[in-house]
């Protein structure tokens, strides 16, 4: 996966930003996907996946509605095991261990890999209560060290400047922006290795998409981000990798840019040129 | 885009018939009139009837009112008695029976929600507890008299607690499945999503995100057993004398007035109507009081 493009200066287009971070290396992997399957019941909603989510960077997920997207997403954390009928097979590498493998405490991989969904979830509890409870799943912390930690996420999470005099009270009277920054800060207090976004910005209006955008920006020099997003502009300005899925197959991962200007593939360039999906 | 810069005349199709849009507008106007008048006639029925118990009952209770209903229990009519006895027998039985029921039917409701769904075992308890919520609680009574009564040798306020207990326990099911199916999964998954076990999204987040119906399900239970009178007719039966022991028979409030509303004496009559205020607006106020709790606990 690792891509050692060079840096090419001359190209400042509107696709700018996008060519800077096609010419920054991809990381080592963070996760390894291989020849994943995945069933809901009898239906095979993934067809042998193999995709790496390079360390700290930020991976872009793209695809028409159903193709699999969300649902490789929700290997990623085991949240499959809610329903009974759904299973995977293959190899989702996590340093030594496989992710999917049935022995996995999966409590303590949720820990690790984290994920913040399309519709805002707080808990109907105070802000603070909405950050701690995370943190006190995992660890034990003093008064002063949880008060801390709280700080700290909701900083990283770019909205401690807009609560700091009302964290305690109740999470459900933050706008929607709000309520979707506080459960990125509520994810990240648990300070997880990878971090998995389900279409974040999808209820929000555009300046808390922008805000979530420049998050996900600073996010990443310490998170590895996976991203599902059925904008593409979203994609292109957010994700250093970006994976095509089309009907449970991965079409084409490749740097953002190149996926955007020059798709190895024809299924590719049709969705992300808009003429189907 | 060029769509919604050109002017509304461009739409394709005839223009609008001016006098049909008019002529249909008015038959809607009708419509809502006639509709609008229903409703109002409807509501004002139920208050009119609503008002007229109420009034009737603070006309004749309030006149019985005096600070011997609350000090004094039963005494030989004409002599002035009062209602000490079936009232805190009322409150005893009322609080023993809500406590024994609503843990029990908070298991049961978590249980059908989260663990059971449509499992066998689970549509065999729903239906059982559906069951249990319409039967006549006059039954509820017998069997409770079968199992706690004859067996220990006489009536009882403890038996009386368990036959409210009984008619506690579905109604704390029902309120509790349907509250805690209405969390979304999202919620679930949330929690789930941060490591948390399924015991604890329960406990910490769904019945939380479910309190406010819990709670009002406890109050529905609570005022329909402060009610009630037929269960206790067998189990409790109702004392003239003060006690408060759970060995003994018990007086309650609505077997008091029960027994006061049939009886040929003017006081006794009088404090019957005493004892209707009493639980009517002591169920008002616990509704209210609970209330005014979530609203601040919001």
């Amino acid at each position: 996966m690792s891509m050692t493009t060079a840096p090419s200066e001359s190209q400042n287009t509107s696709f700018g930003n996008v060519q800077a971070r096609a010419a920054s290396a991809m990381n080592p992997a963070r996760i390894s996907i291989d020849n994943l399957d995945f069933y809901y019941g009898e239906h095979k909603a993934l067809k042998g996946i193999g995709l790496d989510l390079p360390d700290r960077q930020v991976t872009g997920m793209i695809g028409p509605s159903g193709c699999g997207k969300s649902t490789l997403l929700r290997v990623l954390n085991r949240m499959y095991d809610l329903y009974p009928g759904q299973r995977a097979t293959g190899q989702v590498m996590m340093d030594e261990m496989n992710i999917i493998d049935p022995k996995v405490d999966v409590n303590a991989l949720r820990a690790r890999v984290g994920m913040v969904f399309q519709k805002p979830t707080p808990f109907p509890m105070t802000i603070y209560e909405n950050i701690a409870f995370g943190v006190k799943l995992h660890e034990r912390l003093s008064r002063s060290a949880m008060d801390e930690r709280v700080e700290w996420s909701l900083t990283r999470a770019a909205l401690w400047g807009e609560v700091k005099d009302r964290l305690n009270t109740s999470a459900m009277g933050l706008s929607g922006g709000q309520q979707q920054r506080l459960c990125i800060a509520r994810t990240i207090a648990v300070r997880p290795e990878v971090i998995l976004l389900d279409e974040p910005t999808s209820a929000l209006d555009p300046i808390s998409t922008l805000k979530i955008e420049e998050l996900i920006d600073e996010l990443k020099h310490d998170f590895t981000i996976a991203i599902v997003t059925h904008n593409m502009q979203q994609a292109a300005r957010c994700a250093d990798q970006v994976a095509f899925f089309y009907l449970g197959e991965m079409v084409e991962c490749a740097p953002a840019a190149q996926i955007f200007t020059a798709p190895k593939q024809k299924r590719t360039q049709e969705y992300v040129t808009g003429r189907f999906g | 885009m060029s769509a919604t810069t050109s002017s509304a005349s461009s739409i394709p199709g005839p223009a609008k018939d001016l006098r049909v849009s008019r002529a249909l507008g008015k038959r809607r106007h009708r419509i809502n009139f006639v509709v609008k008048t229903l409703c109002v006639l409807a509501t004002m029925l139920g208050m009119v009837l609503l008002g007229s118990i109420l009034l009737t009952l603070i006309w004749r209770g309030a006149a019985g009112l005096s600070l011997t209903v609350f000090t004094n229990v039963t005494k030989p009519p004409g002599s002035g008695g009062g209602l000490l006895n079936a009232i805190v027998g009322t409150l005893i039985q009322t609080v023993i029976g809500t406590a024994i029921g609503t843990p029990i039917g908070l298991l049961v409701g978590t249980y059908l929600a989260e663990y059971g769904h449509s499992s066998p075992l689970a549509n065999a308890v729903r239906f059982v507890s559906d069951v249990l919520l319409s039967a006549p609680s006059i039954l509820i009574g017998l069997f409770v008299y079968q199992f706690a009564v004859e067996p220990f040798g006489g009536f009882s306020g403890a038996a009386g607690c368990i036959a409210l207990a009984i008619i506690v326990i579905p109604i704390v099911v029902r309120t509790t499945e349907d509250m805690l199916r209405l969390i979304t999964p999202s919620l679930r998954e949330a929690a789930i999503g941060l490591g948390a076990p399924k015991w604890k999204v329960i406990v910490l987040i769904c019945y939380r995100a479910a309190m406010d119906g819990i709670v009002t399900g406890v109050l529905l239970a609570i005022a329909r057993i402060a009610g009630e009178t037929a269960p206790l007719l067998f189990t409790s039966l109702g004392n003239l004398n003060w006690s408060v022991s759970l060995g003994q028979p018990m007086a309650s409030l609505p077997v008091a007035i029960y027994q006061y509303a049939g009886s040929a004496f003017d006081d006794w009559v009088q404090l019957a109507w005493v004892g209707a205020l009493l639980i009517t607006f002591g169920v008002l106020a616990i509704n209210i009081a609970a209330r005014l709790l979530l609203r601040r606990g919001k």
